[in-house]
């Protein structure tokens, strides 16, 4: 299979009358850290619902970690972690059971999941609430224990669905650490996020507007096309001409 | 007389201590922000300045009423907009506004001038359900519900959470607005860069105030220099650089990494050189190092540092 | 460990570290095999009989006797006059009535069926059959006695006793009758508890709460305005429950229709005031819904007569379903539906409910909470 961790064609999803995603094509290559930006509602966690298997497609083709997501659904599952906003872990649960839990679902033996347990506690610095219950630890650290648990099984690309939302910026930044040393060891990222400067962190990003991608390349490159100081900037040009001239429509 | 003062306010929540001996002042016709992420105290502190909560410790005065002893009073004077869309979804637009003008006695048409500004921009949706707008467009009718019966004080918690940049930026527009027309308005935002657009600025973190100035002030107070620094192999520099014996903090900035160095009294120019040099022979070569202004982030991740 | 099992473990975490829904969950089993157990009795004792006697001799003392001998019956008044039962009956102080014709043990004497008739207030649904057994194994009783050991040899015919048996009020015994005025009390539950608890904690969890807190609003105001189109609500359904009984099923409505209605709001009021006491312990409508559920359609449903004769239970379930509002309506309901009895006799119950309904009312006002804490 070719080093393209994600593969998207034409990717459509309708729901009745309305199109969330709007024929979408794209690729991320292995290792890469792709942001995939947009306004909320844009399409964004509809697109990744897609691709991790959570939804089928209305039309269009996909392939991820090389296997086809309207087919092969359960092999792209096994191969993918996921981290979403809204739920990560079980908050009446520690730590600990959280990893276990997760690490059972996908098939680790108890001594990979013992080692891996250590191993990720101590990288994080939550030797010291391994057993307290998730639900009194800071948003900050539930935020980089979902992500860690995320990739307890290794996998070769990860979804994050706005991952650090509400997260102080001490935390923000030691969570896309966290991002940069999973794709130094080979993980593909894919992120989403409404922080346009976090775009500034990803490789390459893409930017959804109206179910449509508007916009596609690494950051440096888009900002010299569309001739911008920042993402920000890029965004409100993007998103503009839509608001403008489509009034009565869109809000 | 202060359009806020609050001595010394605490608050907890079973173990968690939500404030911790919070004090400040809100002048008339300021337009005041609490910076600062979730989970810092700032959804607290509002409940109460709107005398929703009662304080453990300490005393808060709204418009020279007292918070707690004259909730009654204050609550006619006071324009509140809740953190996340707490509106009624099932009404139109309009059928909000009507409630809400109702309640304080007064109707639409009556205090049209005073919501002009922002409802001309709902108005093409006067009939369509709250919970079916945009997340811009909710946020907006939630600012004019609590403007219609012309507040003396407007306290907006969190209101561009979760919305937008292009509308979030239209959102401050009108907040513009509105202090021109002398209203004392607090708003609470995780979003460093809307701090730019307050006179004054609180930096919230864990129940506590980190510092409250304007946002130069704040800036102003960073009291190192502040150096940025590109390469193309980001991580592994960024990496590199944390090691560096000088190296007080590195943080990752988008592209550019912002960094301080443990030296306080040399000189920026020597800094940067030695970062450069620094960098030249980690084979680096790339890299250039410039001199930033300290932003409200850089100020607010310093001070939790400092905190901590 | 597989992923299953892996699952199953945790579900079983979920359970134990929920507190609220493991207590609802051990407790509620226990509690019910409780209650069921001693709701659902088949046996009646102390039966309040009356006796009319317009010609007393010696047969009748000696099947008088036999009533009251045998630990069911109790008499609770002899009068000599059929007329004189309306007013037993309808005061509810008779359950059960046995009326003597005159020359009863003549009638043996001379070999003629002696006749009996044994009257049966029918508005108790299980009950009103098992009197009527009862009642008849009693007679049949002192009949057979009778035969067996002749008192005189003078009595040489076969002795019988014909005892005519009818019942008072639902005479055809049919079950709608009964179940319509607890329906009635069952359907106001609904629309006034649960829904009231609902309503009010669904402004919570919005989050809109928050805005009618902090405007003019008084407590009382917020609480009348949410509450009231439930009352409507509730009214309108009581009349077209009783409609629908009425023209679809024919069930009897002898008494007074406006009193009936007023009870009904009474009743509604009462309700209402616990769904409002339950929303002010709670910001969940998942809670709410389960505390509603539990602390007002479960008692009704128990402990109000509507299915279960209260007649029947133990005097501690009898005590309880005193402060289920639900009883006394639903006693209200069938004595004005099939009874026809007006307040004179039914002043006791509506004081209760008026009472109960004016310190709930206070209290759930009081309960509001100008505040988020």
């Amino acid at each position: 299979m070719s080093d393209l961790a994600i593969q998207a064609k034409d990717l459509t999803r309708t729901f009745g009358n309305f199109t969330a995603v709007d024929h979408i094509s794209f690729d991320v290559k292995a290792g890469e850290v792709f942001g995939f930006l947009g306004a909320n509602g844009a399409g964004k966690t509809t697109a990744i619902r897609m691709l991790i298997g959570l939804l089928q497609p209305s039309a269009g083709t996909a392939r991820v970690a090389g296997f086809d997501v309207s087919r092969e659904t359960e092999e792209v599952k096994r191969n993918i972690g996921y981290m979403s906003q809204r739920f990560s872990l079980y908050e009446d649960l520690t730590p600990r059971e959280n990893i276990r839990l997760y690490g059972g679902i996908y098939g680790l033996t108890r001594a990979e999941i013992r080692e891996r347990t250590s191993q990720m506690l101590e990288r994080l610095g939550f030797s010291s609430v391994a057993d307290t219950a998730v639900r009194s630890l800071p948003l900050g650290w539930r935020q980089k224990l979902a992500f860690s648990v995320a990739l307890v099984h290794r996998p070769r690309i990860v979804f994050l669905d706005e991952p650090t939302s509400g997260v102080d910026p001490i935390t923000r930044r030691q969570f896309w650490e966290l991002i940069y040393d999973a794709a130094s060891n080979g993980t593909t990222v894919l992120v989403t996020t409404h922080y346009m400067d976090e775009a500034e962190y990803c490789d390459r990003i893409s930017i959804m507007v109206a179910g449509r991608i508007a916009a596609m390349g690494t950051p440096a490159a888009l900002k010299e096309e569309f001739t911008v100081e920042s993402i920000d900037e890029l965004f409100v040009r993007l998103a503009r001409p839509v608001e403008a001239g489509k009034a009565g429509t869109l809000p | 007389m202060s359009a806020v003062q609050v001595d010394s306010i605490s608050k907890r929540f079973g173990p968690t201590v939500a404030l911790d001996k919070v004090s400040f002042a809100v002048e008339k016709g300021e337009l005041f922000g609490f910076i600062g992420p979730d989970g810092g105290g700032k959804t607290t502190l509002f409940r109460i300045l709107v005398s929703l909560l009662v304080p453990d410790s300490g005393r808060a005065t709204v418009l020279g009423l007292d918070a707690v002893k004259d909730y009654r009073a204050l609550r006619l004077r006071v324009g509140y907009m809740a953190g996340r869309f707490s509106l009624y979804p099932d009404l139109s637009v309009e059928e909000n506004l009507t409630f809400f003008a109702s309640v304080f006695g007064t109707t639409v048409e009556r205090e049209y001038e005073q919501i002009r500004p922002i409802y001309v921009q709902l108005e093409p949706f006067r009939d369509r359900r709250a919970g079916a707008l945009s997340g811009g467009m909710k946020q907006k009718l939630a600012l004019c519900c609590a403007l219609v019966h012309r507040p003396d004080i407007l306290l907006l918690d969190e209101p561009t959470t979760g919305v937008d940049a292009v509308s979030r930026r239209e959102f401050w527009d009108l907040l513009g607005v509105l202090k021109a027309g002398g209203l004392t308005t607090i708003v609470s935002t995780p979003y460093m860069d809307e701090a730019t657009r307050c006179d004054r600025i609180a930096l919230v973190h864990r129940g506590q105030l980190l510092g409250v100035d304007t946002p130069a002030g704040i800036t102003g107070a960073f009291g190192r220099p502040l150096v940025g620094v590109r390469a193309r192999e980001r991580y592994k520099a960024l990496l590199a650089l944390r090691k560096y014996e000088h190296a007080q903090s590195v943080y990752p900035f988008g592209d550019v990494m912002h960094y301080t160095d443990r030296r306080l009294d040399a000189p920026v120019e020597r800094i940067t050189a030695d970062v450069k040099t620094f960098l030249d022979a980690s084979g680096f070569a790339d890299a250039t190092v410039e001199v930033l202004t300290p932003t409200v982030e850089d100020s607010f991740i310093a001070r939790t540092e400092s905190a901590a | 460990m597989t992923a299953l099992q892996g699952l199953l473990r945790k579900e079983f975490f979920h359970i134990r570290r929920d507190r609220r829904t493991a207590a609802v969950l051990i407790a509620l089993p226990v509690v019910q095999v409780l209650l069921f157990g001693y709701a659902i009795r088949t046996d009646v004792d102390d039966v309040r009989l009356a006796v009319v006697d317009p010609a007393p001799d010696s047969a009748t003392i000696e099947l008088r006797n036999r009533f009251a001998a045998g630990g069911v019956f109790r008499t609770v008044a002899v009068v000599p006059r059929t007329e004189d039962l309306d007013r037993l009956f309808e005061s509810g102080t008779a359950q059960q009535a046995i009326v003597f014709y005159p020359g009863f043990a003549e009638d043996f004497g001379s070999g003629v069926p002696a006749r009996l008739l044994i009257l049966t207030d029918a508005t108790e649904p299980n009950t009103g059959s098992l009197l009527q057994s009862y009642a008849q194994s009693v007679v049949d009783g002192y009949a057979r006695s009778l035969r067996a050991a002749p008192a005189s040899p003078a009595l040489q015919r076969p002795v019988s006793i014909v005892a005519q048996s009818r019942l008072r009020f639902n005479p055809t015994r049919e079950s709608k009758n009964l179940f319509v005025p607890g329906l009635m009390a069952f359907v106001l539950t609904i629309i006034s508890s649960l829904m009231t608890a609902i309503s009010l904690t669904r402004e919570k969890e919005t989050g809109t709460m928050e805005a009618l807190l902090v405007s003019p609003l008084r407590p009382w105001e917020i609480i009348v305005g949410k509450v009231t189109p439930y009352l409507a609500i509730g009214f309108i359904s009581v009349a077209a429950v009783l409609v629908e009984a009425l023209l679809v099923f024919h069930v009897p409505l002898r008494g007074s229709v406006p009193l009936l209605l007023l009870e009904g709001a009474l009743y509604i009021l009462v309700s209402l005031s616990l769904g409002i006491l339950i929303s002010a312990r709670t910001s969940s409508q998942r809670i709410a819904m389960m505390f509603a559920l539990l602390g007002t359609m479960l008692p009704n449903i128990l402990l109000s007569g509507f299915i279960f004769p209260l007649e029947s239970m133990p005097a501690a379930l009898r005590a309880l379903s005193y402060v289920v509002p639900g009883r006394w309506f639903v006693a209200i309901a069938r004595g004005i539906m099939l009874k026809g009895i007006g307040l004179e006799y039914v002043w006791r119950e509506t004081l209760f409910l008026a009472a109960m309904a004016t310190v709930l009312l206070v209290a759930s006002i009081r309960s509001f909470n100008e505040r988020l804490e």
